[in-house]
């Protein structure tokens, strides 16, 4: 380990290689449920060269690699399972291009989703990104690699869809780019080569590091609004959504239902946030989205909130900040959430499941989704927070999730940046020679099963 | 004591019957009727229990509540019928919602109050305007357990009025005014003073406190400290509330205050009897069209007038208009905040 510790140093400089036992202590676990696991070492880059350089020593000492961004996906995905390094991107945080005409960005690997808000904002206050509502210190690549989506994401689809390009090393340390940005000097999009991207979204960090991305960037409106439509049957809540995303002009669109406060127990509410260049412009867009769900008005099922202005306000914070809020609820720093990506017509389904494990394990939950594309899917989710001091609370949250996790599959959808429990639910389903391509896939680029190992495969 | 409810609104159909003008729809803003006898033929259907258009068509604005000049409740009335035919003008699970958001809490505590005790009714973040001079000494009252509840005239719910009602007054004098020897309190909204001075006689529902309005108690204040007025010196467009239409008999002292502090409240269209709907309600109601037309009427009359402030006495109107107000330029304040403005806090 000493001389790979030296060569690591040489690469990076003596700064940024730790082997101290706090720094291992803190990149051994994130705020979710899954047991700590910690890293002998940590590793922070600063260039894509030091990146090919860190992994030619990796495989030279059979030392395994866990690549990580914010360290925010709450599902365990950054623990070093089987010890060796954590290579934490953060220091590759560089915009490299904006392009307005063609509305993408290029950034590096460790670029935060704050840091790409704010110099937009400042820089290209006509363009922006689509922003997750994690913490803004989550980085693109890591929200890109596990099939993220944010506030874009009617529009858009996944952020993975939103993807343009990437520059990729291997873990055999050989850098390669996918998308137009292996023919071209502009990073427009993944079109028409064969899409190597899909190597390395949705593997947990276990095919390669990504050190540079190209990822779309939208039309940022002057006049923003939302709307909060609201009923008290989950059963209209597919027919609704679709209604409402046919009008093709909502941004984003995120169900919410919780029991917390007590006055929105049992309802459901959509928070429909949509944008405009113009004020008669968007009155024209809110019109549209009304007309879309008349049926219901004219019935008096549902309906849209009346809400002045100011206390529209805090529905329309990117990120929101509600769910960080809803995080502590029980102090003592524990929070996770299954997001079930599945078809909109399971909704109801979704949200009876979610009510009854939450009541039959007695966790403070709240249940929501983000509604992917037009309709297309959803990610369902379902966040249990929990006192990290308290085993009896932590306990009762995992088997929560580990009991919605089966309902997910057993509904049809499929538990998101699924932590190592839901990866071998995941695996039992899944078609037995998709799994062997994948094994077969991994196997060519990672001979020495040095990436992230312990994911993605058969306990 | 507790206040009883009785069932039955208090109105004479008697005097409806004798009717000859039939103000209430007559003058109403926001239904057309072709001539008074279609006006009362409707009338005496709302009267006698059945169904009327005007049951559909209402916005629910209180003015015809002004407008009868014989006191005899017609839009209470109204509202009661809406209910009794199950005619919610907003969706069901938006009313049932707002009853749970609204609802009594249970949080209150008995607290030893001195005069003035202002009520500040449901609204904890509007407690920071009872300061300085104008409300030296004061006490305050806020919470949804002491809520006036008036807003339910809105959603066709009389029945949350009655039930609630009388429970909020209990609370009032149990928590608040018995045991420190208080028996008046300062309304800081027209809701609340509408309630207990309006509404709960028409309701057959007791209440054993004084309430004085906001107008009278500033009013009365400024002769106290006429000394440190400094006069303003500006045009002010008023945004007159429908709460203020159960009570027109202090709009008024609202023209005595704005003098003694040099205020001009400018003649605008939509002002006095004729004032127009902020555009809050028709958004409840799920007419957003009406809401649009209601606001640009509203803005357009004010900048027609020179107006540099829209003044407010109703927190729901000041944030339902006051962002479209700033952004045209002319000044959203709550009275209390201009009267403070002219005594320099
Ligand atoms: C309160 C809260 C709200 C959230 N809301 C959302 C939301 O709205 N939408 C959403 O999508 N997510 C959300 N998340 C989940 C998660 O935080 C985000 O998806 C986040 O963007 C993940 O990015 P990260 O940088 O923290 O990734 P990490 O946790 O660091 O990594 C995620 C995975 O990607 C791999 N990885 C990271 N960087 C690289 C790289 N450069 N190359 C190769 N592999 C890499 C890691 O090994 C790991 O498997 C939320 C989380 C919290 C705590
Ligand atoms: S309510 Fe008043 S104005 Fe209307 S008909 Fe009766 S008496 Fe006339
Ligand atoms: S409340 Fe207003 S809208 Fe309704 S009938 Fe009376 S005056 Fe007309």
């Amino acid at each position: 380990m000493k001389e790979l510790i030296d060569r690591l140093k040489k690469i990076v400089g003596d700064r940024f290689v730790s082997e101290a036992p706090e720094e291992r202590y803190i990149y051994s676990m994130d705020m979710g449920t899954m047991p700590a696991s910690a890293p002998d070492l940590v590793v922070m880059p600063a260039s894509t060269e030091e990146v090919s350089k860190i992994m030619e020593a990796a495989n030279a000492h059979q030392v395994p690699v866990t690549p990580m961004g914010g360290g925010l996906v709450l599902s365990g995905l950054t623990r070093a399972l089987k010890g060796g390094m954590i290579l934490d991107m953060k220091r590759m945080n560089r915009i490299t291009e904006v392009n307005p005409k063609s509305r993408y960005a290029v950034v590096e690997g460790g670029t935060s989703q704050g840091m790409l808000q704010a110099y937009l904002k400042k820089n290209h206050p006509e363009l922006k990104h689509s922003v997750p509502d994690a913490p803004p210190i989550a980085t693109l690549a890591g929200n890109v690699c596990i099939h993220g989506s944010g506030h874009l994401s009617v529009l858009g689809g996944y952020h993975s869809d939103m993807l343009t390009g990437m520059e990729v090393v291997l873990p055999t340390g050989e850098v390669i780019r996918t998308g137009s940005c292996s023919v071209s000097s502009d990073w427009f999009g993944k079109a028409p080569l064969p899409d190597l991207s899909g190597l390395f979204m949705g593997w947990a960090g276990t095919t390669g590091v990504v050190t540079r991305l190209g990822i779309k960037l939208f039309p940022s409106y002057r006049y923003n609004d939302l709307l909060i439509f609201v009923c008290d049957d989950a059963e209209d809540m597919p027919d609704v959504i679709s209604r409402l995303t046919s009008t093709q002009v909502a941004e984003d669109m995120t169900p919410w239902m919780t029991p917390i406060p007590e006055w929105a127990r049992g309802f459901m509410h959509i928070n429909i946030a949509y944008g405009a260049h113009s004020k008669a412009e968007l009155t024209f867009k809110r019109n549209l989205l009304q007309m879309s769900v008349k049926a219901y008005k004219d019935k008096k099922t549902g309906g849209f909130l009346p809400m002045p202005p100011p206390q529209k306000n805090r529905y329309m914070k990117i990120p929101t900040p509600d769910l960080v809020r809803f995080a502590d609820v029980r102090k003592g720093g524990g929070f996770e959430y299954v997001g079930a990506i599945m078809a909109i017509e399971h909704f109801a389904e979704a949200y009876r499941a979610g009510v009854e494990i939450a009541e039959k394990n007695e966790v403070s939950y709240s249940m929501g989704a983000r509604i992917v594309g037009a309709g297309h899917s959803m990610m369902f989710f379902y966040a249990y927070a929990f006192n990290r001091a308290d085993q009896a609370d932590m306990a009762r949250a995992q088997k929560a999730l580990e009991e919605t996790n089966a309902a997910t599959l057993e509904m049809g959808g499929i538990p998101w940046k699924a932590e190592l429990p839901a990866q071998q639910q995941i695996i039992e389903k899944m078609a037995p020679d998709t799994f062997a391509l994948m094994n077969r896939i991994r196997e060519a680029l990672d001979p020495n099963h040095i990436m992230n190992p312990g994911n993605w495969e058969r306990a | 004591m507790r206040g009883i409810a009785v069932e039955a609104i208090k109105f004479d159909p008697e005097i409806c019957n004798q009717c000859e003008t039939v103000d209430c729809l007559m003058k109403c803003q926001y239904i057309e009727f072709t001539d008074v006898a279609e006006a009362k033929t409707e009338k005496l259907k709302i009267n006698a229990g059945e169904h009327s258009r005007v049951l559909d068509e209402c916005l629910t604005c209180y003015a015809c509540q002004e407008y009868c000049p014989y006191d005899n409740n017609p839009f209470y009335l109204l509202v009661e019928r809406q209910e009794q035919l199950g005619l919610l003008p907003a969706p069901t699970p938006i009313v049932t919602e707002q009853l749970k958001m609204m609802g009594p809490k249970g949080k209150i505590q008995k607290e030893a109050v001195t005069p003035p005790v202002v009520n500040m009714c449901a609204f904890p973040m509007l407690t920071g305007s009872v300061r300085g001079k104008l409300f030296e000494g004061a006490s305050v009252i806020v919470g949804t357990d002491i809520f006036c509840n008036i807003m339910w005239l809105h959603f066709a719910k009389n029945s949350t009025i009655k039930e609630r009602v009388p429970k909020m007054i209990d609370n009032i004098m149990d928590y608040y005014l018995r045991d420190s020897g208080v028996d008046e309190m300062v309304c800081f909204h027209d809701e609340c003073y509408g309630t207990y001075t309006n509404l709960a006689p028409a309701f057959g529902i007791e209440v054993p406190f004084k309430s004085i309005h906001l107008f009278d108690y500033i009013n009365d204040r400024l002769d106290e400290l006429a000394d440190r007025i400094t006069p303003l010196n500006v045009k002010v467009a008023y945004q007159r509330p429908c709460s203020n239409r159960l009570i027109p008999e202090t709009d008024p002292v609202l023209d005595e205050i704005l003098e003694k502090i040099g205020a001009e409240r400018v003649p605008r269209t939509y002002d006095r009897e004729n004032a127009l709907c902020c555009g809050g309600v028709p958004r409840v109601h799920q007419r957003d069209d009406l809401a649009d037309e209601l606001v640009e009427k509203n803005i357009n009359d004010m900048l027609d007038v020179g107006a540099a402030y829209c003044i407010f006495n109703c927190p729901f109107c000041m944030a339902t208009l006051g962002q479209e107000v700033a952004e045209n330029g002319i000044m959203p304040i709550l009275i209390s905040d201009l009267v403070q403005m002219a005594l320099g806090e």
